[in-house]
């Protein structure tokens, strides 16, 4: 028994060895890292545009994180990173080198069962802003307004107050989800419920909204009816360096952009 | 020998120092950790004010507002609702264990029991997702994320707090107390209720307090079917958030002020938590 465990331990720890190795073999050709972090609405996005792009170029390493576009934005600033993400404009004093690679709808989303099929930029701004709170007021069944937004600092909730709630607080009394994938999982379970989540992530568990009678599709967006639109931004902090700029390149490619047409985002030469 | 005794007491010396370190290390530990948070919230605390923050109304920390009693509130409220579910049935549980039980019952208990402490909190907020909720919105109405699924969960969760310690202290009453009840002619649960239980009654008290420890400290089952909504329940069907829940659910965005608002959270949370533990202490210390 003893011998046996031996044996087995001396195995992993050889393969262990000759694979650190290898490795160290490997890496003898420099590569390249690029440091990418930020919003998690783009995050997805970008992690696949890397792979694709590593595959091409062997030679580069991008490393691409999340946090929030608040804190891409800062580690921009701070030059911890060599790219930021991030999924809102940027305010005042926060200036960075922007490149947008492409734009996201917000689509508001309720349960596939809910006959409401539409409703006004008003109608939304009044249930978030807690003014609404029965689907009887929207002319459904007299139950309370399951609305659910999402939490302080997130890009998709600071896109969300700037293009639907204007001048409007959310109200305190509406539940808060960390993820758009929460967001989504609740809308999809609970019939009454009525959330917002990014258009790239609508599929047949939950019916979007058309908004002012326009339905949220990629056409109707970059016809610009659909109003609740989002850039997709790239931050750099001065110039990018030349291999930055070669990612940076790649995604905005024809080959770049039709992956992110793909995945249910607009173009960003649309 | 006498060369080979010194080796020896040597030796032990050079043991009993390393323990002592290790064993101190602990308390360093958690000397950091309440120095570090303290660093970091008591900035905030000094350039909003103390009563800003702690009876303040209204938490949007990037607009400049920093109230968490609405968060304080509804942490007693989901730890009393737990309460209220897990110290009945913890206590029934310890008194049928300690009293009532026969040994081959009681081996297949206990290790249950060790089981259902060891399940990750994730595990139970799952759970709760899929079938508390659903069943509260069905028939208690509102959207079933809320203080009552919220209670509910965290009531099973101190379950296994509760029964081992309610359980030790039941079982630290002397044989004699039991018996000189019988003595005087009085059935077993006349004996339990009126002589035991009472006899016990300070770590069964503990046991309930370190059970609102474990139920106020809970975070991410919390988050998941707590709902988050930062106004104070009203209802036992509206959502709620808790102090853990609004560190946890807004620590991946904060910057700046925000996230310094989120270490005050974490101050108050841990001046509540010590102040539960120390409770506890009193009433284990007061039974011996």
């Amino acid at each position: 028994m003893l011998k046996k465990i031996f044996i087995i331990f001396t195995t992993v720890a050889l393969v262990f060895i000759c694979s650190c190795g290898l490795k160290e073999n490997r890496q003898g050709k420099k590569k390249h890292l690029i440091t990418i972090a930020g919003s998690t609405s783009v995050m997805p996005f970008v992690e696949k545009l890397a792979e694709y792009f590593m595959l091409q170029k062997p030679n580069f390493i991008i490393d691409v994180q999340g946090g929030g576009s608040t804190a891409g934005i800062q580690a921009c600033i701070n030059n911890t990173v060599h790219l930021g993400m991030s999924s809102r404009k940027l305010k005042e004093g926060e200036r960075l080198n922007e490149i947008v690679i492409c734009y996201d709808g917000i689509s508001i989303v309720v349960h596939p069962s809910n006959p409401i099929n539409g409703l006004s930029m008003e109608q939304v701004r009044a249930i978030f802003s807690g003014k609404i709170k029965n689907w009887k007021e929207l002319g459904w069944i007299d139950r309370r307004i399951d609305a659910i937004t999402r939490e302080e600092g997130s890009g998709t909730r600071g896109s969300f107050e700037e293009l639907v709630m204007k001048n409007e607080e959310i109200d305190d009394s509406i539940m808060v989800q960390d993820s758009n994938g929460s967001v989504k999982e609740i809308v999809a379970t609970d019939p009454y419920a009525i959330g917002y989540i990014s258009l790239g992530l609508v599929d047949k568990r939950v019916k979007a909204l058309t908004i002012d009678g326009v339905v949220p599709t990629v056409s109707s967006i970059k016809t610009g009816a659909y109003k609740i639109t989002r850039p997709f931004l790239f931050l750099s902090n001065g110039e990018p360096d030349d291999y930055t700029s070669e990612f940076i390149d790649f995604v905005l490619s024809k080959q770049g952009q039709d992956l992110l047409r793909k995945e249910g985002l607009i173009g960003s030469y649309e | 020998m006498v060369h080979m005794n010194r080796w020896v007491s040597i030796r032990e010396k050079i043991v009993k120092n390393t323990l002592t370190v290790f064993a101190l290390s602990s308390l360093l530990f958690l000397f950091l950790i309440f120095i570090f948070i303290l660093i970091e919230g008591l900035p905030l605390f000094l350039k909003v004010g103390l009563k800003n923050i702690i009876f303040g109304f209204k938490w949007a920390p990037t607009k400049g507002y920093f109230g968490i009693f609405p968060m304080i509130i509804s942490s007693f409220l989901v730890t009393f609702g737990a309460l209220i579910i897990g110290a009945p049935l913890g206590l029934s549980c310890a008194i049928y264990l300690a009293e009532y039980s026969g040994k081959r019952l009681k081996m297949i208990l206990k290790p249950a029991l060790e089981l259902l402490a060891g399940i990750p909190s994730v595990v139970y907020g799952f759970l709760g997702v899929i079938y508390i909720v659903p069943i509260v919105r069905e028939y208690l109405g509102g959207s079933g994320f809320s203080l009552i699924s919220t209670s509910i969960v965290l009531g099973i969760m101190i379950l296994p707090t509760i029964i081992s310690i309610s359980f030790d202290s039941i079982m630290s009453v002397p044989r004699s107390y039991r018996e000189g009840s019988y003595a005087m002619g009085a059935t077993k649960w006349q004996t339990i209720f009126k002589v035991v239980l009472p006899a016990a009654r300070s770590g069964i008290l503990a046991s309930f307090i370190l059970g609102m420890g474990r139920a106020i400290g809970e975070t991410m089952a919390v988050i998941m079917i707590a709902g988050n909504a930062l106004k104070i329940p009203t209802n036992i069907t509206d959502p709620l958030r808790t102090l853990t829940g609004n560190i946890a659910l807004e620590l991946a965005y904060a910057t700046g002020d925000h996230r310094l608002g989120l270490f005050s959270t974490g101050i108050v949370l841990l001046i509540i938590i010590m102040a539960l533990n120390y409770l506890a202490n009193f009433g284990i210390k007061r039974r011996i």
